[in-house]
């Protein structure tokens, strides 16, 4: 074999360099996942105590915690994931089970694509439009319908995707035995999907219960405990915001901690999605 | 007594196929198909890849229903009624009709799940009867020895060829009259062949069945009719012995001594 070796070793340069690239851009990334994570800890840690989580948002200068931001953001997450939830599931089902080959499947897939991408202040100021203004004042209901309008692509996106990839011939193979479509869909395709579909459903709970936008023109904030939806109404986001903003030393100590909490909350729901897609392709 | 008659059992029709086209959009795959399928016989369907057989079987249980811009015309008549007709209620036809195809595909639940699931469908049946109906159809699959400890397992547990055999269970479950194998063996290793070839043996004597397979042994060996196609035409039907012998088309001919295909 004759080997030119200036072209050999230019190629071998060529690789040591891409190898390289490669890898100071994965160090790059994590780095600096690492660095805010590691921020966070030290701001945070050393003011989480139980007291963040049996008190309410203090006044400057006093001691308190953060109970009515986190009760607040659970609440509201937990309402729009249970609205937007079914909306995606079915509208997600329809896509990819009965309008498969249809124009507004089309259609709609590239309507969701924008709304999945769509910042996601233009939701709070849409629902500032349809819901604060007319009722003359923010609430709780407002900001858990701002968090439904972005589950919703989400769950769309996940939902059809999830049932796409399970295999026609599955499909067939009920159809073949005289099921019915409604029940080839609900027995065969969401029980082969179902981890995917869950795996969707956490990740939307992990993107909205960081959103600040989106309730800053809806909830807005209460400093006080409240579990009235049709008043303002608290959540973690736009406190953190508020706190770290205010020039007082202990409500930005406090807004470390919120900080702390939701990422690890987030950084937990994370896990647990990508166990489960994982156990998913075990099977 | 007439000797004629009873040597010979009367063959009915159990489905005729009569002027049959077929279309995928424009495309005609199936062209002017007239055939019978013979009750409690096996018919197989020969001819080289694309020539339609699997696309006549998807017609014999409106498969083709499930997808857009594919149509039939002509006639297949079941017991004397044009299945292909608009009002012909697809879910029954196919519970009547059953089909097994080319890669297993147990559903994702248990192996006793897989064949109550559909039986539950179409039958009010008490527990015990159902566990009844689902250790009957393993046995008639050959598989009940190899699952009867794990029934609660799941159906993809299974080998392939167990699949397979789950997948045939399942199908025979619900108590059908024909049963269409869409190359049943293509995936599997020559011992679960086997097994599969000696249960289409057994299974004939209760049921209808039509075979597409790309082997021509397998034809020779399970099946009493043979038709063979060739782009989307039936060139020859007749006895399985007759097609392997002394074929009348010399495309049968060509195909069957392997000069083309």
């Amino acid at each position: 074999m004759a080997v030119d070796w200036a072209r050999y070793n230019r190629r071998k340069r060529r690789n040591t360099r891409t190898t390289f690239l490669c890898f100071s851009a994965t160090v790059l990334g994590v780095g600096i996942l690492g660095i805010i994570l590691g921020t966070l800890l030290y701001k945070g840690f050393s003011g989480l105590s139980l007291q963040v989580f049996t008190e309410m948002t203090p006044p400057p200068g006093n001691a308190g915690g953060l109970l009515n931001a986190i009760v607040g953001s659970l609440i509201m997450t937990g309402i729009g994931v249970a609205i937007g939830t079914p909306i995606g599931i079915l509208a997600g089902t329809y896509m990819a089970e009965y309008g498969r080959y249809s124009k507004l499947t089309m259609v709609v897939r590239f309507i969701n694509d924008i709304l999945l991408s769509a910042p996601s202040i233009v939701m709070g100021l849409f629902v500032y439009t349809i819901m604060v203004a007319p009722m003359g004042h923010f609430s709780g209901y407002a900001g858990a319908v701002a968090l439904a309008l972005l589950v919703i692509p989400i769950v769309v996106r996940t939902t059809e995707d999830m049932l796409l990839l399970v295999p026609g011939a599955l499909r067939e193979a009920a159809s073949a035995l005289g099921l019915p479509r409604s029940l080839v869909v609900r027995r065969v395709s969401y029980k082969a999907a179902r981890a995917g579909i869950i795996t969707g459903i956490l990740l939307a709970v992990a993107r909205v219960s960081g959103e600040t936008a989106p309730l800053l023109f809806t909830a807005l904030n209460n400093q006080f405990w409240s579990t009235d939806l049709n008043a303002p109404f608290s959540s973690l986001p736009v406190v953190i915001f508020q706190f770290a903003l205010s020039p007082y030393a202990d409500w930005q100590k406090l807004a470390w901690v919120g900080a702390l909490v939701i990422t690890l909350a987030v950084l937990a729901l994370s896990i647990a999605a990508r166990w489960l897609s994982s156990s998913r392709t075990t099977q | 007594m007439n000797l004629m008659s009873s040597n010979a059992p009367a063959v009915t029709e159990k489905l005729s196929i009569k002027n049959l086209n077929f279309y995928y959009g424009g495309h005609l795959a199936l062209k002017n198909i007239n055939m019978p399928l013979y009750e409690k016989q096996v018919t197989a369907f020969i001819g080289p890849s694309g020539c339609g057989k699997s696309t006549l079987l998807r017609v014999l249980n409106r498969m083709y229903d499930l997808y857009p811009h594919q149509r039939a015309d002509g006639e297949v008549l079941f017991d004397g009624t044009n299945i292909l007709q608009p009002k012909e209620d697809v879910n029954l036809l196919r519970a009547r009709i059953g089909m097994v195809f080319q890669k297993p595909t147990p559903f994702p639940m248990t192996i006793y799940e897989n064949i109550a699931f559909g039986v539950r469908m179409y039958e009010k049946i008490s527990k015990s009867d159902l566990d009844g109906r689902v250790e009957q159809c393993l046995r008639k699959a050959a598989l009940w020895s190899e699952v009867q400890n794990k029934l609660g397992a799941s159906g993809l547990s299974l080998s392939g060829g167990q699949q397979q055999r789950l997948c045939i269970a399942r199908t025979v479950a619900l108590r059908p009259d024909i049963i269409l194998f869409d190359e049943p063996c293509s995936a599997l290793d020559p011992i679960s062949t086997a097994r599969i070839e000696e249960l289409i043996d057994e299974l004939k004597q209760d049921y209808t069945i039509a075979i597409v397979t790309h082997n021509m042994q397998q034809a020779a060996r399970v099946s009493e009719k043979t038709a063979f196609m060739y782009l989307g035409e039936l060139i020859e039907f007749g006895d399985t012995k007759k097609i392997f012998t002394s074929p009348e088309a010399k495309r049968t001919q060509d195909y069957i001594t392997g000069r083309f295909g």
